[in-house]
C-alpha cells in the first residue's frame, strides 16, 4: 500500500481508504462466517416462529408479515457483532495505529468503514429477509393462515409486505451503523456488544410490564428496537405508537447519534 | 578452600497450591478497574430497572390497562388495592359460588347424585357466538366449608364440565376421580364424610359401588361446619398474544346443575336449606343465580370460581409480581458476561496467559480458580442486584398502592437467591465459552445468542408459544424459570405464557439445564486449554 502522497486528490484519497478498508474486511475469515451466521439465525428463528404459530377459530389476530420476520430480532445480534468487530478488531491488535498512520484523516476512515459495513449487511439481510418471506409464504398457510381466514399468502407485491421486508433490511443496516458508532466510542469489543444489545433488548422487555400506558407508549416510541421494528407491521397500524416509517426514523436518529459520538471521540482521542 | 553456599531467598516459599492460584486470580480480578466497574454496573442496571418498573407500573386508575378486559366480573382492580381474599395457604383466591347449605354439627356425611351440568347465559366472544366453547372448569357438587368467611378452608367433591369428577380442597389442591361428563344417562354419585379434621371424598357411577377419591386433612376445622350443594362457573377468557401486545376478552359464564337423592348422616338441623350467592362484590355476578327445590330435586344455578387467583397480566389475580421487578436481570447478566469474557480473553490478548500457565502449569486448576473467582463475584453481584431490586421495588409498589401478588417468603427467597445463582452460573458458562473460543466478541455473541435472546424473545408477548416454550426448555435461558413467581395450576385456565411469568420447566429443573450446559462447556474448556498451546 502506498503512503498518501502530499498532493493526493481528495477523491483519490477517499477511494484508497475505501480500498484499504475493503481489503481488511474481505480478508478476515470471521466477517464471512458471521454474515452467514446472521442470515442463518434470522431465517431459522423466523421459520421456527412460522411453524409454531397457530390460528384459533376465533381469528388469528396475528400480523403474518411481522411473524415471518421474527428472526430479525435474533439476527440483529450477529449483525451488531460484525459491525463492532470492524473497528474494535483494529484496537485489539494495535492495527489501528498503522491504519491511522497510513490514512490520517480519521473521519474518512470511519466513513469508509461505515460504507463498507453497510454494503455486505444490506446484501445479506436482503437475502435473509427474502428467505423469511418465502418461508412464511410456504409454512403459514398450513397453520391456519389461509385466504379463508382473511390471510392471503405473503407476497412482496403487496405494499405493506414490501414495506415490512424492505424496512427489515434497512433496519439491520441501521443496527450495523449504530453498533459501529458505539464500538468506535468504547473500542473494547465485548463492552460494545454488551452495550448495543443491552440497549436494543431492554425496551421490548421492559415495556411489556409497564402497566402505565403513558409510560409504555413513550418507551415504545424511544426504544431503538421497539420503534424500529414498527416497520414490520402490516396490520392494525393505528394501534402502533408510531407509523412504520417514523419508527425507522427513530432508529436512524439512534444510529446517527451513536456515529456522531463515535466520530467525535475517534477524531479527538489518541488511538 | 571455600564452600559456595547457593543463594536462597529468605522470602517464604510461595508454593503452587490451589490457594495460591485462587489468590492470584482474585488479585487479577480485583485490580482491573473496568471489571469491578462492570460488576457494579450489573448491580445498578438490574436494581435500577426494578425501581423504574415499580414506579412505571403504578396504578393508572382509569381501568385495567393490560389488554382489553371486559365483562361483568373483574378482580383485583389496580386502584382499589387488593380486593381479593387470601386462602388458608396465604395465596390470593377466588371464592365465589352459589351455595345451598345447612350447618353440620360434629361428624357426618352428605351424599348426592348429579344428573346434569349445563351452561347457561353464555355471552358472545369476539362478537362471535361462543356457545360451542366449553368452560371445562364449571363445577357442581358438594362442599364442606369452615363457615362462610371468604377464603376459608373447604373440601369439595364435584363434577366438572370437562374434567370429570374431582376432589378439591383449600383452593390449590386437586385430585381426579371418575372421568367423563355427567348426564342423565350416566349420572355421578358424590359423597363427603367428615370425621374430626379429616374429610373423605367418594364417587360412584351407580350409588352402590363406591370408590374413595381421597382423604383430606383440614386443620382446626370448627365442630360446626357449613355443608351443602354448590355450583360455580369461571369466566371464559380468550387470549390472543399477538400484534405485539397481549389481549384477553373475558366473559362471565353461568352453570346449572340438577341434584337428587340427597341423603345425610350426622346431626343436621330439621330446618330448610339456605341458598346464597356467596361473596358477590357489588354489581358483579349474574342475576339468575339461585336454586329451586321440588320433590327431592335441587336445581342450582351459579357462577364464579373456587380456585386460586392466577397472577400476571391478563389474569384475574394481581397483575404485578416481584418477578416483574427482576426483568432487568438480563441486562445485568450481559454486563457480568462481558466481565467474565474479558477475565479470560484479556489473558490471551496481553499474552499474560503464558505467565499464568508458567506460574501454575496445572491448567485445569487455573481454569477452576478462574471459575470460582468469577462465579463468586457474579453471585455476590447477582444477590445484591436481585435483593435490591425486589426489596426496594416492593417497597415503592406498596407505597404507590399497586396491587402486588403477595409472594410467600420461601418463594421470594428462591427468586432472589435463584437470580444470583443464575447470574453466577451464567458467568462460569461465559468463562468456559471464552476459554474455548478465546476471542471476546465471539464469546459474548455465543452467550447472548444462548441465554439473552431466548429470554428476550419470550419476555414480550407476540412470539408463538410453541417456539418460546421450546427455547425455554432447551437453551441455558431455561434457568430464568427460577424467577417464576407463582405456581401454575392445571385446574385453572389462565394465561400461563412466559410473558406472564410462567415457564415450561420447574424452577430448579430449568436451573439444572443451565448447569448441564455449563458443565459441558467447562469440560470442553478444560480439554482444549490442556491440549492447545497458549
Amino acid at each position: 500500500m502506498s503512503l498518501p502522497a502530499a498532493g493526493l486528490s481528495r477523491a483519490r484519497y477517499g477511494s484508497q481508504t475505501l480500498h484499504a478498508e475493503w481489503t481488511k474486511l474481505r480478508t478476515l475469515a470471521s466477517t464471512g462466517w458471521l454474515l452467514l451466521a446472521a442470515a442463518a439465525l434470522t431465517i431459522a428463528v423466523s421459520a421456527a416462529a412460522d411453524a409454531a404459530a397457530t390460528c384459533p377459530s376465533g381469528g388469528c389476530q396475528t400480523d403474518p408479515a411481522k411473524l415471518s420476520l421474527t428472526g430479525v430480532q435474533a439476527g440483529q445480534a450477529i449483525v451488531a457483532v460484525i459491525a463492532v468487530l470492524a473497528i474494535s478488531g483494529e484496537y485489539s491488535t494495535g492495527m489501528i495505529r498503522i491504519t491511522l498512520t497510513a490514512m490520517p484523516r480519521r473521519l474518512t476512515v470511519l466513513a469508509a468503514k461505515a460504507a463498507l459495513i453497510t454494503g455486505p449487511v444490506l446484501v445479506v439481510s436482503a437475502v435473509a429477509v427474502l428467505a423469511c418471506v418465502l418461508a412464511g409464504r410456504l409454512i403459514l398457510p398450513g397453520h391456519g393462515f389461509t385466504a379463508a381466514h382473511g390471510y392471503p399468502p405473503l407476497a412482496l407485491g403487496h405494499g405493506p409486505v414490501l414495506r415490512a421486508a424492505g424496512g427489515s433490511v434497512l433496519y439491520l443496516a441501521l443496527i450495523a451503523l449504530l453498533s459501529l458508532g458505539v464500538a468506535t466510542a468504547v473500542r473494547e469489543a465485548a463492552v460494545a456488544i454488551g452495550l448495543v444489545l443491552g440497549v436494543l433488548y431492554v425496551f421490548p422487555v421492559v415495556t411489556n410490564v409497564v402497566t402505565n400506558q403513558h409510560w409504555q407508549r413513550h418507551l415504545e416510541q424511544i426504544g431503538p428496537m421497539t420503534a424500529g421494528l414498527d416497520i414490520q407491521a402490516t396490520a392494525n397500524l393505528r394501534s402502533l405508537p408510531l407509523t412504520p416509517w417514523q419508527g425507522l426514523g427513530v432508529l436512524t436518529l439512534w444510529a446517527a447519534g451513536a456515529l456522531t459520538i463515535g466520530a467525535l471521540i475517534f477524531r479527538f482521542r489518541d488511538a | 578452600m571455600t564452600t559456595i553456599t547457593p543463594y536462597r531467598s529468605t522470602a517464604r516459599d510461595a508454593g503452587d497450591g490451589f490457594g495460591q492460584i485462587l489468590h492470584a486470580e482474585w488479585t487479577k480480578f480485583r485490580t482491573v478497574r473496568g471489571w469491578v466497574i462492570g460488576m457494579i454496573l450489573a448491580v445498578l442496571v438490574t436494581a435500577g430497572l426494578g425501581v423504574f418498573l415499580a414506579r412505571a407500573s403504578s396504578p393508572s386508575c382509569s381501568s385495567q390497562t393490560s389488554g382489553g378486559q371486559q365483562g361483568p366480573t373483574q378482580h383485583g382492580s389496580a386502584c382499589a388495592g387488593p380486593d381479593y381474599a387470601l386462602g388458608p395457604g396465604g395465596e390470593p383466591v377466588s371464592d365465589r359460588f352459589y351455595f345451598v347449605r345447612q350447618p353440620l354439627a360434629g361428624n357426618g356425611s352428605l351424599t348426592i347424585r348429579v344428573t346434569s351440568l349445563a351452561e347457561l347465559g353464555r355471552e358472545t366472544v369476539n362478537n362471535q357466538p361462543a356457545g360451542s366453547i366449553l368452560v371445562p372448569w364449571s363445577k357442581a357438587g358438594i362442599i364442606i366449608k369452615d363457615g362462610t368467611g371468604q377464603g376459608s378452608a373447604y373440601a369439595a367433591m364435584m363434577v366438572t364440565a370437562g374434567n370429570g369428577v374431582r376432589l378439591q380442597w383449600n383452593y390449590t389442591q386437586d385430585t381426579p376421580g371418575l372421568p367423563g361428563a355427567v348426564s342423565a344417562a350416566s349420572p355421578r354419585w358424590l359423597r363427603l364424610t367428615r370425621d374430626g379434621d379429616t374429610i373423605t371424598g367418594y364417587d360412584s357411577a351407580d350409588g352402590t359401588h363406591w370408590t374413595r377419591v381421597g382423604t383430606v386433612r383440614l386443620s382446626s376445622l370448627p365442630s360446626t361446619v357449613q355443608a351443602g350443594l354448590f355450583v360455580t362457573s369461571p369466566q371464559y377468557t380468550a387470549y390472543s398474544s399477538s400484534l405485539g401486545t397481549g389481549n384477553a376478552s373475558s366473559n362471565a359464564t353461568q352453570a346449572t346443575a340438577v341434584f337428587d337423592h340427597v341423603s345425610r348422616t350426622g346431626r343436621w338441623p330439621a330446618s330448610a336449606w339456605t341458598g346464597d350467592y356467596l361473596f358477590r362484590s357489588g354489581e358483579m355476578g349474574f342475576q339468575g343465580n339461585g336454586y329451586h327445590q321440588a320433590a327431592g330435586r335441587f336445581t342450582v344455578t351459579g357462577s364464579g370460581d373456587i380456585a386460586p387467583l392466577i397472577a400476571g397480566p391478563l389474569n384475574d389475580g394481581p397483575a404485578i409480581t416481584v418477578r416483574d421487578f427482576l426483568l432487568g436481570t438480563f441486562a445485568g447478566l450481559i454486563a457480568v458476561a462481558v466481565v467474565a469474557t474479558m477475565f479470560m480473553t484479556a489473558e490471551y490478548r496481553r499474552g499474560l496467559i503464558r505467565t499464568t500457565l508458567a506460574a501454575s502449569p496445572n491448567r485445569g486448576r487455573v481454569l477452576a480458580a478462574k471459575a470460582i473467582v468469577i462465579g463468586s463475584a457474579a453471585f455476590v453481584a447477582g444477590l445484591a442486584a436481585a435483593a435490591g431490586a425486589v426489596l426496594i421495588a416492593t417497597d415503592i409498589a406498596h407505597g404507590n398502592g399497586t396491587s402486588l401478588f403477595p409472594e410467600p417468603w420461601p418463594a421470594e427467597l428462591r427468586i432472589i437467591a435463584g437470580t444470583a445463582a443464575l447470574i453466577a452460573v451464567a458467568a462460569v458458562f461465559t468463562l468456559a465459552i471464552a476459554t474455548v473460543v478465546r476471542r471476546s466478541a465471539t464469546a459474548i455473541l455465543i452467550v447472548i445468542v444462548a441465554i439473552v435472546i431466548p429470554f428476550v424473545l419470550s419476555a414480550p408477548p407476540g412470539i408463538p408459544a410453541g417456539l418460546t416454550d421450546w427455547l425455554l426448555r432447551v437453551t441455558p435461558a431455561a434457568a430464568f424459570a427460577l424467577q417464576q413467581p407463582a405456581p401454575q395450576y392445571s385446574q385453572v385456565q389462565a394465561n400461563y405464557m412466559p410473558s406472564a411469568g410462567y415457564f415450561p420447566l420447574a424452577p430448579w429443573t430449568g436451573f439444572a439445564v443451565l448447569c448441564a450446559w455449563t458443565v459441558f462447556a467447562l469440560a470442553a474448556a478444560a480439554y482444549l486449554l490442556r491440549l492447545r498451546d497458549a
